[in-house]
């Protein structure tokens, strides 16, 4: 239990398993999902007992994920919300991502980046769980016209491809901005992390 | 149907090239329409040969029973009761079943490798122990036959008797057909089998009568003589010019390559950036003057 006890708190217990338990789900569903998506990653399905299981029980951890998703959604979506700022700071998302952040406007709690990335994933997640209720075969197909069932499954490739992506940018971004990555493990960023990367938060939070 | 002596011309969710030394004559069944008489004796021997027995079903007012495929029911007669301007009344009876297309969209929907196969004699054909269940052959499907097991899961239908055609055997139907309307053979022999059939029709009076075959998925191994080749729709439905749906196409022939390279791009284009521009770290100017915060607190 080692904690500098002037790092601020950044995300609550139950915030932090409410994240993992999604992102648990996401590795699941997209192994699963990428398996029966392109021949060459079909082998992926022995992770999850072959086949016909991995078709049986990708459905069910996508309920699952839903269902997280729909808390961390209702948590998170008020901080989200896209200001004059954010949208400025996404135009100069490209001087930042070249190594210059000197000319980032001041972000709160989220920057622009992250909260573009919220509402994407709402949407894919919404497009993901009702185009996959529509192809869910041992359910829910037999209930569709033939044209929905096929849209359905090809818009469920594309936004699940789309949503690998995304995460991909996510994970990657937790990685290359040093000591975010400790916020989603214990909840606690340093100072100096708030000042460099959220200055508008970590003045509201240190009153600085 | 595993243990089969056929050579494999295409098989589902596989990237590489079948084998292709040994050339088989491609095969296709015949089903004159205007020879049936509807008597069913197909649907039974269909069922004696492969062991399927469907559920006693309920009289819907026609001649169709059961009323419609199942994974018992691989092929089943359809009635069709049609006014027609030249001949007024006529009483249409289509032999429906797998139609074993050139250019299977099943085949191309199917996610699991070696589930469906293509023989090089044309018969497109289920593996069942290797099927996973999904339905995306019903969805690849441009003539609705595929059917999924309520009890397995599995996907079945018309094999086109391929255990039988291995061995040099007709399809169990064409075999039981008492007027000759169902006939078995290469797909030149029944093409052309068709082509004095329409001659026949067309001099008694049918002049659209014709040879369905459709293109639009490469031909396909069972082909229908129709009265009525101007308007297949007639026939309880006979698509006039089936394809494998767009969206099957996108999903499978481009979203499939595009989503792999973009997913790849992304992972490859966060490993480079590391290396490339280094980790985002908090500016020692910045630990310092936190640090000169804190103190000022004490």
């Amino acid at each position: 239990m080692i904690r500098d006890p002037h790092d601020l708190q950044r995300y609550t217990a139950s915030e932090r398993a409410n994240h993992w338990v999604t992102g648990i789900c996401f590795i699941l569903l997209a192994l699963s999902g990428l398996s029966l998506f392109h021949p060459a990653l079909f082998p992926l399905t022995m992770l999850f007992g072959g086949g016909t299981w991995t078709r049986i029980l990708h459905p069910f951890i996508g309920v699952v994920m839903m269902l997280f998703f729909v808390v961390m959604f209702f948590r998170f979506q008020g901080l989200n919300r896209m200001r004059e700022a954010d949208w400025e700071w996404v135009k100069r998302a490209k001087e930042m991502v070249n190594g210059d952040d000197h000319n980032m406007p001041e972000m709160g709690k989220y920057n622009g980046g992250q909260k573009l990335l919220f509402w994407f994933l709402g949407v894919a997640m919404l497009v993901l769980f009702v185009s996959g209720i529509v192809i869910w075969r041992a359910y829910f197909s037999a209930s569709f016209p033939i044209g929905v069932v096929r849209l359905g499954a090809l818009l469920h490739a594309v936004f699940a491809a789309l949503m690998i992506a995304a995460i991909i940018v996510h994970v990657y971004a937790a990685i290359w901005v040093r000591g975010t990555i400790r916020a989603m493990l214990y909840g606690t960023v340093t100072r100096a992390w708030a000042k460099q990367h959220h200055r508008a938060w970590y003045k509201q939070m240190t009153g600085k | 149907m595993a243990l089969q002596s056929l050579d494999i011309a295409k098989r589902s969710a596989t990237t590489t090239e079948s084998p292709q030394a040994r050339k088989t004559l491609e095969v296709a069944k015949l089903i004159d329409v205007s020879k049936c008489i509807g008597c069913k004796a197909c649907q039974v021997a269909c069922m004696q040969w492969n062991d399927l027995r469907d559920e006693v079903g309920t009289c819907a007012g026609t001649y169709d029973n059961p009323r419609d495929m199942t994974d018992q029911s691989w092929t089943v007669m359809r009635y069709a009761e049609v006014e027609t301007e030249e001949r007024g009344l006529e009483w249409l009876i289509r032999k429906d079943g797998c139609m074993h297309c050139e250019d299977p969209g099943c085949l191309k929907a199917c996610p699991a490798p070696g589930a469906i196969i293509k023989y090089a004699n044309g018969i497109v054909d289920f593996h069942q122990e290797n099927c996973i269940g999904c339905g995306y052959c019903v969805s690849g499907c441009p003539f609705n036959v595929p059917r999924i097991s309520q009890k397995d899961s599995k996907a079945y239908k018309c094999t086109l008797c391929s255990d039988r055609v291995a061995v040099g055997l007709e399809p169990a139907c064409v075999k039981v057909c008492p007027t000759g309307s169902i006939s078995f053979g290469s797909k030149v022999d029944m093409q052309e089998l068709a082509a004095e059939r329409v001659t026949e029709l067309k001099e008694r009076g049918f002049k659209n009568a014709g040879l369905y075959d459709p293109a639009g998925v490469g031909g396909t191994h069972v082909m229908y003589v129709l009265n009525h080749a101007d308007k297949p729709a007639l026939y309880s439905g006979l698509p006039a010019d089936p394809t494998i749906a767009p969206t099957v196409t996108l999903w499978k022939s481009v979203a499939k390559p595009l989503a792999m390279a973009g997913m790849a791009a992304a992972a490859l284009g966060g490993l480079f950036h590391y290396v490339m521009k280094g980790p985002n770290e908090v500016s020692k100017e910045i630990e310092a003057e936190v640090e000169r915060e804190l103190e000022g607190e004490k």
